[in-house]
C-alpha cells in the first residue's frame, strides 16, 4: 500500500515585523509527513520549530507576520484558507498537544468540560455524548477512574495527568494529524517515558500522523521514523532516524550529539560545546548561519549552502559545504563528546 | 572530616485550613536524611518532582529552617543558629537556582548583582569591589564590560553564568546548585557544566548538584543520593550506581532516561513505573515506593526498609535489594537493623531479585 501523505510543507518562510526589524522565525523549510509516522523535528530554542508548528495550525496569523511557501494538507493550502475556514481544520484534522500542561488548561473550567468543548466546537453532538466521549477519552489517555475524575478540576490532576489530559483533548476529534510541541519537557524522566510510550501507541491506535517538536534527541531516537533539524530557522538535516545518528553531516547535528551527557558511554572529563550562542533571527549571519560557531568553516562557507541530498543515503539531505569525507574523517571527535575519564 | 554531616533531618510544612488557620496536616518533604558531604567533592541529589531535593538543599544553608535533626558545617551544628550568626555562615555556603530569568533582579545591574554580597558583608571598598566584580565576571566566561548591563541584555546562559559569579563572590567553600542546568539548551547546558566543573578544581569547592536529568548528575557527581518522596532511597559512587543499582527505584529512574542512539534504544528493556508519585502528605506505609515497585511484596507495604550498607559506600533502603551477590547479602543479613530483622522469608534469594507480578 502507497504511503498516504496528509501533510506537506514546501519552502515555508514566516516573518514577523517588530520595532526592532524583521525577524526571520522561519526561513525555508521543507518536508513531508505520511499516515503512520512520526517525523522528528530537533533544535535549540529559536530554532524556529515551535513557529514552524503554529503555523500549519494558523496560529502565527497576524497582521505583522508575513508567509511564503505552502502548507499543504490533503490537498489544500492552509495558508490560503480564510480563518474562519482554518477553523475547521485546527483541532478536527489537526490536533496539537502543548508544551506545559500547567498552563494550557484552563484552571476554573472542569477538565471534563474542556474537552467537552473541544469535541462541540467541531462536532454537533449534544452535550451527554460529548461527555461519555470525554470520559472514553480519559480512559484512553489511561487516567484512571475517568468516570469520576472527569468532574476534577486542572489543580486535582498531576502533571503527568494534565499531559494525558492536553492529549485527550487534542484527540477529541479522532485529528489525522497531531503536533506535539515539546510534550514531555515539563515532566519527569518516568512520567516521560509514559507519555511518549502513550504517544506511539495512540497513533496506532488512531491511524493518525505524529509531529514531535523536541530539544531531547534521546525523545526522537525512541519514536521518530524521519528528523529535521533545524537551526536559526532553518532545515540544516533532514532524513531518517538511523541515518541521522549513525552518519550525521551537518557540524551543528555533530555538537547536539556530543553535547548531551549520555547514560550510555563512559563518562567523559569534559562535555563537547558547541562555542558562543544562536544568532538573532533579526540581523543573521552571512552565508551559512552555523558558521560563526562552527569550528569546520572555510571561505566557501560565506555563501549559503543549499539543503541537498550529498550522502548515498536518498532522502538524507544536509546543508554543509564540507565533502562528505571530510565530514566522516572530522565528525567523530564532537560526536563522541570529550575524552573518556581517567580512571 | 566531612565539611558538612547532614544527621536525621526532617523538613514538615503545615497544611492549614479554615478559619481559624489550624494545622490539619503535614508535607513530609524531607523525612529522616542522613548524608555527609566531603570537601572537594561533588554530590549529585536526585530524584522526581516532588521528592524533597530542593528542600533538603535550601533546609542546608538554612533558607528554610529544619523541622528536626541537625546540620553540622565545618563541626559546627548550625540548625539552631539565629539570623545573626547564620549571616557570617552565609559566605561559606551559595547557592546557584535553576531559572536565571527569575533568580537576577531585572532592575539592577549586573555589577550590583554580583556585588551585593561583598557589600552586606562589607569586604573592600567600592573600587576594589568594582575590580572584584570585574575579576568574577571574567571568571564565569564574561567580559568586564558587561558590568554596567542588565540582565535582559543576556541570554539564558550568559545569565547563569552570572549566577555563578554572584555565588563565588563571597568565595564560598559549599555551592548548592539548584537544577543550574535544566532551564538551558543543550548546547548552552555543558558550557555551564564544564564552567562548573572548572570552578571546582580552581578554587576547590564542593558541590551539592541537585537535578532530575541523571545524564547530567552521572557527567558531573563523585557520589550520588537518589531521593523518594523525602527518603534517602540510595547512595552511591556515581559510577556504581549506574552499573548497578540496588534500589527498583533507581532502576526504574535509569531505564527510563532516553538514550539518543536508536538501536540501543530499541534494544533495551524499559521499566515504565505506572501512576504518580503519591502525596508526600500521607506518604504509604512501610516502604514508600511500594505502590509502584515491581518487585514488592507484603513486607514492603508494612515495614520500612532502613538504609544498609552493602559495602564500598554503597547505600540503599529495599527488602528486595538488585544486583547484590549472595555473600554480601548474607553478611548484611547478619548485621543488625538488616532488612532481613524485618522478614527473613520475604526476602529473595537470587541477586536479581523475585519476580513478582
Amino acid at each position: 500500500m502507497a504511503d498516504e501523505r496528509l501533510l506537506e510543507v514546501r519552502g515555508l518562510k514566516v516573518q514577523f515585523a517588530t520595532e526592532d526589524g524583521v525577524v526571520h522565525a522561519v526561513d525555508g523549510v521543507d518536508f513531508a509527513l505520511d499516515r503512520g509516522k512520526v517525523l522528528g523535528i530537533v533544535g535549540e530554542s529559536g530554532s524556529g520549530k515551535s513557529v514552524t508548528a503554529m503555523t500549519i495550525l494558523g496560529l502565527t496569523r497576524d497582521v505583522n507576520t508575513r508567509f511564503e511557501g505552502e502548507v499543504i494538507y490533503k490537498d489544500r493550502n492552509l495558508l490560503d484558507l480564510p480563518e474562519n475556514e482554518m477553523q475547521q481544520y485546527r483541532g478536527a484534522e489537526i490536533g496539537m498537544i502543548f508544551q506545559d500542561p500547567m498552563t494550557s488548561l484552563n484552571p476554573v473550567y472542569r477538565v471534563g468540560d474542556q474537552i467537552v468543548e473541544a469535541i462541540q466546537a467541531h462536532e454537533p453532538v449534544d452535550k451527554r455524548k460529548a461527555r461519555r466521549r470525554a470520559v472514553e477519552l480519559l480512559r484512553q489517555v489511561g487516567i484512571p477512574n475517568p468516570e469520576s475524575r472527569v468532574d476534577d478540576y486542572p489543580h486535582q490532576f498531576s502533571g503527568g495527568m494534565r499531559q494525558r489530559a492536553m492529549i485527550a483533548m487534542a484527540l477529541s476529534c479522532n485529528p489525522d494529524v497531531l503536533i506535539a510541541d515539546e510534550p514531555t519537557t515539563a515532566l519527569d524522566v518516568t512520567i516521560q517515558a509514559q507519555i511518549i510510550e502513550l504517544i506511539d501507541q495512540l497513533k496506532d491506535d488512531f491511524n493518525s500522523a505524529v509531529i514531535l517538536i523536541t530539544h531531547d534527541l534521546g525523545v526522537v531516537a525512541e519514536i521518530a521514523d524521519d528528523l529535521l533539524v533545524m537551526y536559526a530557522g532553518r532545515v540544516v538535516e533532514h532524513g531518517g532516524k538511523r541515518p541521522l545518528f549513525y552518519d550525521p553531516q551537518h557540524p551543528y547535528t555533530w555538537g547536539l550529539l556530543g553535547s548531551i551527557p549520555r547514560l550510555d558511554r563512559p563518562r567523559s572529563e569534559r562535555l563537547h560545546t558547541i562555542e558562543g550562542s544562536p544568532p538573532s533571527l533579526i540581523r543573521l549571519p552571512q552565508g551559512c548561519k552555523f558558521r560563526p560557531r562552527c569550528p569546520h568553516a572555510f571561505e566557501k562557507c560565506l555563501e549559503e549552502p543549499p539543503l541537498e541530498n550529498r550522502v548515498e543515503t536518498p532522502g538524507h539531505l544536509d546543508r554543509c559545504w564540507l565533502t562528505v569525507e571530510a565530514k566522516r574523517a572530522v565528525r567523530d571527535e564532537t560526536i563522541e563528546g570529550g575524552e573518556p575519564a581517567a580512571a | 572530616m566531612s565539611l558538612l554531616e547532614v544527621q536525621h533531618v526532617k523538613k514538615y510544612f503545615p497544611v492549614r485550613k479554615g478559619l481559624l488557620q489550624r494545622e490539619v496536616a503535614r508535607v513530609h518533604a524531607v523525612d529522616d536524611v542522613s548524608v555527609s558531604v566531603q570537601e572537594g567533592e561533588t554530590l549529585g541529589l536526585v530524584g522526581e518532582s516532588g521528592c524533597g531535593k530542593s528542600t533538603l538543599g535550601r533546609t542546608i544553608v538554612r533558607l528554610l529552617e529544619p523541622t528536626d535533626g541537625e546540620i553540622v558545617f565545618e563541626g559546627r551544628n548550625i540548625s539552631k543558629l539565629g539570623a545573626g550568626k547564620l549571616r557570617p555562615l552565609r559566605r561559606e555556603m551559595q547557592m546557584v537556582f535553576q531559572d536565571p530569568y527569575a533568580s537576577l533582579n531585572p532592575r539592577k545591574r549586573v555589577g550590583t548583582i554580583i556585588g551585593d554580597p561583598l557589600e552586606i558583608h562589607g569586604i573592600g571598598d567600592a573600587k576594589s569591589r568594582r575590580a572584584r566584580v570585574q575579576e568574577l565576571l571574567r571568571t564565569v566566561g564574561l567580559s568586564p564590560e558587561h558590568y554596567n548591563r542588565f540582565p535582559h541584555e543576556f541570554s539564558g546562559g550568559q545569565r547563569q553564568r552570572i549566577g555563578v559569579a554572584r555565588a563565588l563572590a563571597l568565595q564560598p567553600k559549599l555551592i548548592i546548585a539548584d537544577e543550574p542546568v535544566s532551564a538551558l539548551d543543550v548546547s548552552i547546558q555543558s558550557q555551564i557544566l564544564n564552567l562548573l566543573g572548572d570552578l571546582q578544581e580552581e578554587f576547590r569547592l564542593t558541590y551539592i548538584f541537585i537535578a532530575h536529568d541523571l545524564g547530567v548528575v552521572r557527567h558531573v557527581s563523585d557520589r550520588i543520593a537518589v531521593m523518594y518522596l523525602g527518603k534517602l532511597v540510595e547512595l552511591s559512587p556515581a559510577e556504581e550506581l549506574y552499573e548497578r543499582p540496588i534500589m527498583p527505584y533507581t532502576e526504574a529512574l535509569l531505564s527510563a532516561v532516553p538514550i539518543p542512539d536508536p538501536d540501543r534504544a530499541e534494544a533495551r528493556e524499559r521499566i515504565v513505573l505506572t501512576g504518580d508519585v503519591p502525596s508526600p502528605i500521607d506518604p504509604p506505609s512501610g516502604c514508600r515506593f511500594h505502590p509502584r515497585c515491581r518487585y514488592a511484596t507484603e513486607v514492603c507495604k508494612q515495614v520500612e526498609p532502613p538504609l544498609t550498607d552493602y559495602g564500598n559506600g554503597h547505600l540503599a533502603a529495599c527488602h528486595h535489594p538488585l544486583n547484590v551477590d549472595q555473600a554480601t547479602l548474607e553478611r548484611v543479613r547478619a548485621a543488625p537493623e538488616s532488612p532481613a530483622e524485618a522478614d527473613k522469608s520475604a526476602l529473595p534469594v537470587d541477586s536479581s531479585g523475585p519476580s513478582n507480578p
